[in-house]
């Protein structure tokens, strides 16, 4: 039976340390949408989602209240659209009508974003492919829950210079498009090395090729939760942490499993994955980098940063795997910087730096996410950026990501406000030196020997 | 509906749980069992309720506690079991 002390602490999780359910995404196939009209494509495409996920955000709802834990996001992913979309779609601006219809879709039926405004081009571009990345500022100006990922190298494929190219001068024109908003079209773009096909997280959802019909993904959270028994075992040595660090994970994403069982029995929907990921919010005491603090570190930052958040991505997993029985998605400790207060005081206090940023992605997921950088950044430069990123997803076998936001009229010092989930950020500065000569090449960087690992 | 935890919290008052049973026995919800604590004028309790033969939907059941629990000034949380089961149970 039940004991008072597991109701209290179950319930004091949520009510004081943010225990949430992140998001419940519902993937769904588009293949069967496919059509050489236009207009017929984008009415299937509509047809197709708002009957698919008539009754998501209900139920959504009704699990909440049921267990009496929140679930904050209720989310769509599709198949890429640049597959979809490819024999009706000859121009970009064919492409936005997609897009719209979409944003359409998600407003019928309640989610707060849909993802899949996509193009896998690990190794090679279509015509439709580049007409899709081609059309991505306009699309993300003109809709407001539309979400877009590039997928520009796998360790299998290598990196694909000129996809990564090309989405250097889309970010810049997609902040140039939406600066009469802070550039909120860039929050809502990524560029990933190593996509999974299952990630429940915006803003890179997408529904794999390689899923069924409709799937039912969750992402779990809590770092509040994980900081705060954390602070029960302060001075302890590394096995007691490691230890607290698992309970808690499993807990966590019991959790989810409960939630994303329920909703795929109630919606008559497949069960996919669960995200085994420490997402955080803006709200205090919801921080990732507040975790990193409580382990030791005076500021994320630091030297030994590095270190503590491979240890608490590895221990997140350990204990997660154990509580769900399909683990997938992105799976690990988010480090975006605007969602992050935690992460928003180090760069303010200046003991974040991008470089560090970068050294941290290599041992958690994503990327260099939600960065805001000045708004004359050049687009050589932010296309460096993401083969750097990429690189070392390639190269390690894992996926990396860039979320970067140059901010248009702003520069170090200044910040940026996006509001909600998506925080604020201070702009922070880049290296000035040219990369230019080395984006401009064309072609491949190629896969990567997985012998040899030095 | 299966079973059900109810936990109160709030300060001590008379005829919280006689309020609570009233409302459960007149619905026919079980109490399987019961347990409350006072800490410093706080009053802690845990319900465990079988709610199979209830003649009440989960959501009623959750608006009348709700508002029970506000003419007490008490929290009153309703939730099913399984939240906690697979959180603390392997």
């Amino acid at each position: 039976m039940i004991t008072r002390f597991e109701v209290n602490e179950t319930n004091k999780m949520i009510e004081h340390d943010n225990l949430d359910v992140r998001t419940i995404t519902l993937g769904i196939s588009l293949l069967d949408c496919c059509d050489n009209d236009l207009d017929v494509l984008n009415e299937k495409i509509y047809k197709k989602i708002t009957e698919t996920a008539k009754d998501l955000v209900s139920t959504g709802k009704d699990i909440e209240r049921d267990f009496g834990i929140p679930i904050v996001n209720k989310r769509i992913s599709v198949t890429p659209i640049a597959l979809v979309g490819a024999s009706a779609c000859k121009t970009p601006e064919d492409f936005v009508t997609i897009a719209k219809t979409l944003d359409r879709a998600a407003k019928t039926v309640g989610v707060n974003f849909i993802g899949g405004y996509s193009a896998l081009v690990s190794k090679g571009m279509t015509t439709a492919d580049e007409n899709l990345m081609r059309s991505i500022p306009q699309a993300l100006k003109e809709t407001e829950f539309v979400c877009s990922s590039i997928n520009v190298g796998s360790t299998k494929t290598g990196l694909n210079m000129d996809a990564v190219r090309l989405m250097g001068e889309i970010v810049i024109e997609t902040a140039e498009l939406t600066k009469e908003n802070d550039c909120i079209g860039c929050a809502k773009l990524v560029i990933f090395c190593n996509a999974p096909d299952d990630n429940p997280f915006m803003a890179g959802a997408f529904h794999g090729v390689t899923e069924a019909d409709a799937i039912i993904n969750v992402g779990v959270s809590g770092p509040g939760v994980v900081k705060s028994a954390l602070e029960r075992v302060r001075g302890e040595n590394f096995e007691v942490l490691c230890e607290t660090i698992k309970k808690t994970a499993f807990k966590i994403t019991r959790v989810g499993q409960l939630v994303a069982q329920e909703a795929s029995s109630r919606l008559g929907i497949p069960f996919g994955i669960i995200d085994l990921s420490l997402a955080p919010t803006p709200a205090v005491g919801d921080s990732v980098a507040e975790i990193l603090e409580e382990i030791g570190l005076e500021r994320v930052g630091a030297p030994g940063t590095t270190a503590a958040l491979a240890m608490l991505n590895d221990q997140v997993k350990k204990g997660g795997v154990m509580a769900s029985s399909y683990v997938g998605g992105l799976s690990g400790a988010f480090i975006p910087v605007s969602e992050d207060q935690g992460m928003i005081d180090s760069v303010l206090a200046g003991a974040l730096t991008l470089e560090k940023l970068e050294a941290m992605t290599c041992v958690c997921s994503v990327g260099l996410d939600m960065i805001a950088i000045p708004g004359d950044t050049t687009a050589s430069t932010i296309s460096g950026i993401i083969a750097d990123e990429a690189a070392i997803g390639m190269i390690n076998q894992k996926t990396t990501a860039v979320r970067l936001i140059p901010v248009i009229g702003k520069g170090v010092g200044e910040s940026v406000e996006f509001g909600g989930l998506l925080g604020h950020a201070p702009i922070m500065p880049v290296n000035q030196f040219s990369c230019e000569k080395f984006v401009s090449r064309t072609g491949r960087i190629p896969a990567p020997i997985h012998s040899f690992k030095n | 509906m299966d079973k059900v935890i109810i936990s109160v919290v709030g300060k001590d008052t008379v005829g919280i749980i006689a309020a609570i049973c009233t409302y459960l026995a007149k619905h026919n919800g079980n109490i399987l069992d019961i347990s409350q604590t006072i800490v410093k004028e706080y009053f802690n309790m845990l319900m465990i309720i079988d709610g199979s033969k209830m003649d009440v939907t989960f959501g009623e059941l959750v608006e009348s506690l709700d508002k029970i629990g506000e003419e007490l000034g008490m929290s009153i949380k309703c939730q099913r079991e399984e939240i906690f089961t697979k959180m603390h149970r392997i």
